[in-house]
């Protein structure tokens, strides 16, 4: 077990909202090595033994419980894919939360890539939070590459939050999903760059069973001279409804390619997506300086409120 | 008190320069409630943007209290006491009522004190307290927040632009009241609303009627309203639609 340090645990404040050691299972991983875990009688954590991650496997009937799983990086030059795989139960009720922060003060780049699989049980409830943050003011870059997959069976139903607000210079973000009949996803995801960062941001939704649902909404801000691609795709291949938006605020010398698209291969299928990219409108701007805010401030206040 | 003085806006009209707001000059005493009418186009709505600090115009002096806040910005206007309510209410994706309203009162407030206030625009606040600003409220909802907004604000003087454009008859019932109840309780700031509906004309204690972009009458309720009767400055809304919303409502 390692000892976290000040940045580490500025970190986990900052990907995980952990000020003590969470209560229910944890697994805590810090600059490639772990640093604590904790297992509880309904949720086990084991390492893998071919490649480095871990297998969260949760009971079925398991309810009200939750898993912690931060990753965090301190050291400059830090490259690693990590792959945890979750096998959730039937029945279950639980709450998931990732995340990774990076703090590179170094020159060297420093990446972590994880690959996360869920593989969610009937009747299952899952809530998963996923936060990336990023800091450190070295010329090293740090650099994000989270791919999710989920695989839902009947009537399972998942909620994901996916946030990265701050500090990772180039992030490509991969989220796949496959519906089993009654299933229902719903994703929201909340991305902001600036400098010169580049992020890219792909859902592959497959519904594939009659009375699946998902509904994917992307929040995003590009600031000074960073670029977006958000790419949100759902296949209906069943008596299915699907939603994607995208919606973008634009900034400075910011760029956004948004690419909602929809396959229908069932005529029962009903999809719909929606996009918008806009800058700020200047009558927000406006009403909230009448309220005595200054043009700064409101742009603050309406950014906040947009990627809560 | 607000003082416009030798006020003159002009516009860009498809390159021709447009004179909205000729020589105005305009007292607005305190603890009353003041109602900018006349005709459309006449310029009311532009002199509200002037002394919220949204429109500059070209010439002329604006004294809040003797202090002159000609040159100040809009947010410094705001921080002098000057309230602005929208005629069209902004959406804000994100932001909710209770975010608008801490933002207004300047300060953080209890969420007791944020019901109160939607208390006092009719609205159930338990319902609309944490509701986002989006397309999803409806045009009388947004125009009472937009109020709600300038309760919680407290402003010394409060411009209200054309509060019941916009809004249906039953949300229009409403709105009245809700200003007859600030017009009770005016005392120590001032109220101005701009609006043609005699319904709120008949609240006033002091009218001007604006036209072409000139005071053409200013005086007491009962000195302007009986001359402005059946005008374009005295619009009474639909008797038949009246009726039926009372008899819903």
């Amino acid at each position: 077990m390692v000892k976290l340090d000040e940045i580490q645990k500025r970190l986990m404040r900052e990907v995980a909202d952990l000020h003590e050691i969470p209560e229910g299972a944890y697994n805590f991983r810090a600059n490639s090595q772990l640093a604590g875990r904790s297992t509880t009688a309904n949720i086990d954590i084991k390492s893998k033994e071919d490649v480095s991650g871990i297998d969260i496997i949760i009971k079925d009937g398991t309810k009200k419980e939750s898993v912690h799983i931060p990753v965090v990086l301190s050291e400059s030059g830090i490259k690693e894919t990590v792959y945890n795989d979750f096998y959730v139960g039937e029945d279950c009720d639980v709450l998931i939360v990732a995340g990774c922060g990076i703090d590179n003060c170094g020159s060297q780049d420093s990446e972590h890539d994880g690959v996360h699989r869920f593989f969610i049980g009937k009747n299952s409830k899952v809530k998963y939070v996923e936060k990336h943050y990023g800091s450190g003011d070295g010329k090293g870059k740090r650099i994000l590459n989270p791919v999710t997959e989920v695989y839902m069976e009947e009537n399972a139903a998942m909620e994901m939050e996916m946030v990265q607000i701050k500090g990772v210079d180039s992030t490509e973000r991969t989220t796949k999903a496959e519906l089993k009949a009654g299933a229902k996803l719903v994703v929201h995801e909340r991305l902001m760059t600036h400098g010169e960062q580049k992020a890219a941001s792909v859902y592959d939704v497959a519904l594939n069973g009659d009375g699946s649902s998902a509904d994917v909404v992307s929040r995003s801000v590009a600031r000074d001279s960073s670029y977006q691609k958000l790419d949100l795709c759902i296949l209906g291949n069943a008596a299915c409804s699907g939603h994607t938006e995208c919606d973008s605020i634009i900034m400075d010398n910011g760029r956004i390619l948004a690419v909602p698209s929809l396959e229908a291969n069932s005529v029962e299928a009903m999809l719909v997506h929606e996009a918008a990219i806009g800058k700020i409108a200047g009558d927000q701007l406006t009403k909230l300086m009448t309220l005595g805010l200054t043009e700064q401030e409101a742009e603050e206040q309406i950014i906040n409120g947009f990627l809560k | 008190m607000l003082e416009l003085i030798n006020i003159t806006f002009n516009a860009d009209n498809d390159g021709q320069e447009k004179e909205i707001i000729k020589d105005i000059s305009l007292k607005v005493e305190d603890d009353r409630f003041t109602v900018i009418t006349g005709p459309n186009g006449g310029g009311k709505s532009t002199l509200a943007k002037i002394i919220a600090g949204i429109e500059k115009p070209q010439s002329g002096r604006i004294l809040l209290d003797g202090r002159d806040i000609t040159g100040l910005s809009i947010t410094d206007r705001a921080k002098a006491g000057i309230g602005f309510a929208f005629q069209q209410p902004v959406r804000f994706k994100g932001l909710t009522v209770l975010d608008l309203l801490k933002i207004a009162s300047g300060k953080p407030i209890k969420i007791s004190e944020a019901c109160s206030y939607l208390s006092e625009v009719g609205l159930c606040a338990k319902d609309y307290i944490n509701r986002e600003i989006n397309a999803s409220l409806s045009g009388g909802e947004l125009k009472r927040i937009e109020i709600a907004t300038i309760l919680a604000k407290d402003p010394r003087l409060a411009v209200f632009d054309e509060p019941e454009a916009g809004i249906d008859l039953w949300s229009f019932q409403n709105l009245i009241k809700i200003f007859e109840n600030m017009q009770k309780s005016v005392s120590g700031r001032s109220i101005m609303v701009i609006s043609h509906q005699e319904r709120i004309l008949s609240i006033a204690d002091e009218i001007v009627v604006l036209a072409n972009g000139q005071i053409s009458a200013q005086g007491s309720r009962e000195e302007i309203l009986p001359t402005i009767m059946g005008t374009d400055s005295a619009v009474g809304s639909c008797g038949m639609l009246e009726k039926e919303a009372k008899s819903n409502g």
